[in-house]
């Protein structure tokens, strides 16, 4: 069972980042569920899901043991770093997040300039896209090759398809692998 | 049909369509708002009729009519909004009608909040109108069972003529799983002879409304039709019941994190057990049956009173320990359910 929590700035695509997520599991046969941020949220706030895959029954919606933490912004680490299990993983958008931040010394921190990657390729809106491609190449929930096909496949089935976002996604990857 | 990823509301009004619902009449209010808005757009693609009336009591009234109409009609609600659909449900069971009635159930009492909860028990199972009538409440606890007991609410309402309840909640609305929608079928709007289809020349005079009163057979007919559902619609789940010492008794969200419980449990050798009911009425008393080494019972329930702690007891005939465990505030937890029930146990095994 992976938990996980995605959440950034309301227009990041954090809860696309959820709903690709559990269409990437979900085409792997596995149970997935998400679970959107449940209460008044205004525009420009923050904005997060819970998301879950497992092998097995899924049984609570709500995560509160996390393997991941997809983070978009700052105010996403403040609220979730402590949910994050020991030796699980924070992906930090370097962009925007300071650079002398300080986090818990007993989770993986992957930092990447997701922002700037995106507007360098000339996707302003795969920010979250390249920070996917950072996820898989730091943590073992799904290879990058896999996540590359079903980002592809989970826009094909809305009939968009979009090459910059598999560059976005490359370039994520090897900002952790190098 | 392949899987898709649904919302449990959306979920829900997709398999209301494919059982051949073709008129829907409601009102907005947080947590059902997604079964509206959704059928707002979709009802028209499937040529059926939309309306988002002026009130929740303008809605079930007119979900009446389309119901005396013959066909299949839908309305949902949650909290508040579903106790301004009681008059309705009970002229709905007063008249014979067949209808299905949603309610998302939130917390709390008067306007409540939108958060998760479980706290409509009482008002579901034993007809939260006025008189003398009840309903069949069926109880989802994945976004598959909110697609699969929609449907099924459809027969089960026209098998009895009676309105069917959907007991769903704000986390089986608002999550997101993977689901296969249930084959569309058609529904033929003059299928039935007791439905209103205009009055030729020559044809009797057809009413509907209550006018059994002066029928000698009214009162035997009325209980013939709960014995029968009684005795045909009991719907539940029993997982490791047959040998547990403490069975727990949990629908809907919360029966998600019982199921996980009794795996924790039984991993950890506490001989624990779930029963889920399906049904909330009729209350599947037979799987109480198979809880023979039980020597106490726990539900598990996001209310304050412990609204299902009187079903059980009932079930049992009264003869072992039933406590209720849960909170309005949150969803419990598995493990918390699980330390409860051995704590539990152990107090009853002391004789305490």
């Amino acid at each position: 069972m992976a938990e996980i929590i995605c959440a950034g700035f309301g227009g990041q695509g954090v809860l696309t980042t959820g709903m690709m997520l559990i269409d990437a599991g979900m085409e792997q046969g596995k149970n997935v569920l998400f679970y959107p941020s449940y209460g008044s949220e205004m525009r420009g706030g923050t904005a997060n899901c819970s998301v879950k895959i497992s092998d097995k029954r899924i049984a609570s919606p709500v995560c509160k043991h996390l393997d991941i933490l997809f983070t978009l912004n700052a105010p996403a680490i403040d609220k979730f770093e402590d949910r994050v299990k020991p030796g699980g993983l924070l992906l930090v958008n370097s962009s925007i997040v300071p650079e002398d931040r300080k986090y818990r010394d007993d989770i993986k921190v992957v930092k990447v300039p997701a922002t700037e990657i995106a507007y360098e390729l000339e996707n302003p809106r795969g920010v979250n896209i390249v920070m996917l491609g950072a996820m898989a190449a730091s943590s073992d929930l799904f290879t990058a090759d896999y996540l590359e096909s079903a980002i592809d496949n989970f826009f094909a089935k809305k009939g968009k398809n979009n090459p910059k976002n598999a560059l976005c996604f490359r370039k994520g990857v090897e900002a952790v692998n190098g | 049909m392949a899987k898709v990823l649904m919302k449990g509301n959306e979920a829900l009004a997709e398999a209301a369509l494919a059982a051949g619902c073709r008129f829907y009449a409601g009102y907005p209010i947080t947590p059902q708002t997604e079964i509206l808005e959704y059928l707002s757009w979709r009802m028209d693609e499937v040529g059926g009729v939309f309306i988002q009336a002026e009130s929740e009591l303008a809605g079930v009234n007119m979900v009446m009519g389309a119901s005396a109409a013959g066909a299949r009609a839908l309305t949902t609600s949650a909290g508040p909004g579903f106790t301004l659909k009681q008059e309705g449900i009970s002229y709905l069971a007063a008249s014979d009608l067949p209808a299905v009635i949603v309610d998302v159930m939130r917390i709390g009492s008067g306007l409540g909040d939108i958060a998760q909860g479980q706290g409509d028990y009482w008002q579901l199972t034993r007809g939260g109108g006025h008189g003398d009538y009840r309903t069949i409440v069926l109880a989802p606890a994945s976004v598959q069972e909110n697609a699969d007991l929609a449907a099924l609410a459809f027969d089960l309402a026209e098998k009895y003529r009676h309105p069917v309840l959907i007991a769903s909640d704000a986390a089986i609305g608002q999550m997101i799983e993977a689901v296969e929608i249930p084959e569309f079928r058609e529904h033929d709007i003059n299928k039935y002879d007791w439905s209103i289809k205009g009055c030729k020349d020559g044809d009797k005079h057809k009413k509907i409304q209550n006018v059994y009163y002066d029928d000698p057979n009214y009162e035997t007919y009325l209980s013939d039709k709960y014995a029968q559902m009684e005795a045909e619609e009991q719907r539940y789940e029993s997982i490791d019941v047959e040998d547990a010492e403490i069975v727990l008794v949990a629908y809907g969200v919360s029966s998600r994190m019982a199921t996980e419980a009794v795996e924790m449990g039984r991993e950890a050798g506490v001989k624990i057990g779930l029963i889920r009911p399906i049904t909330l009425y009729p209350f599947p008393v037979n799987a109480f049956e198979e809880a023979k080494e039980a020597k106490a019972f726990m539900t598990v329930e996001m209310n304050i009173l412990g609204q299902m702690v009187d079903d059980v007891k009932l079930a049992t005939g009264g003869s072992k320990p039933v406590k209720k465990f849960g909170s309005i505030f949150a969803l419990p937890e598995s493990e918390d359910i699980l330390a409860s029930a051995k704590e539990f146990l152990d107090t009853v095994k002391e004789g305490k």
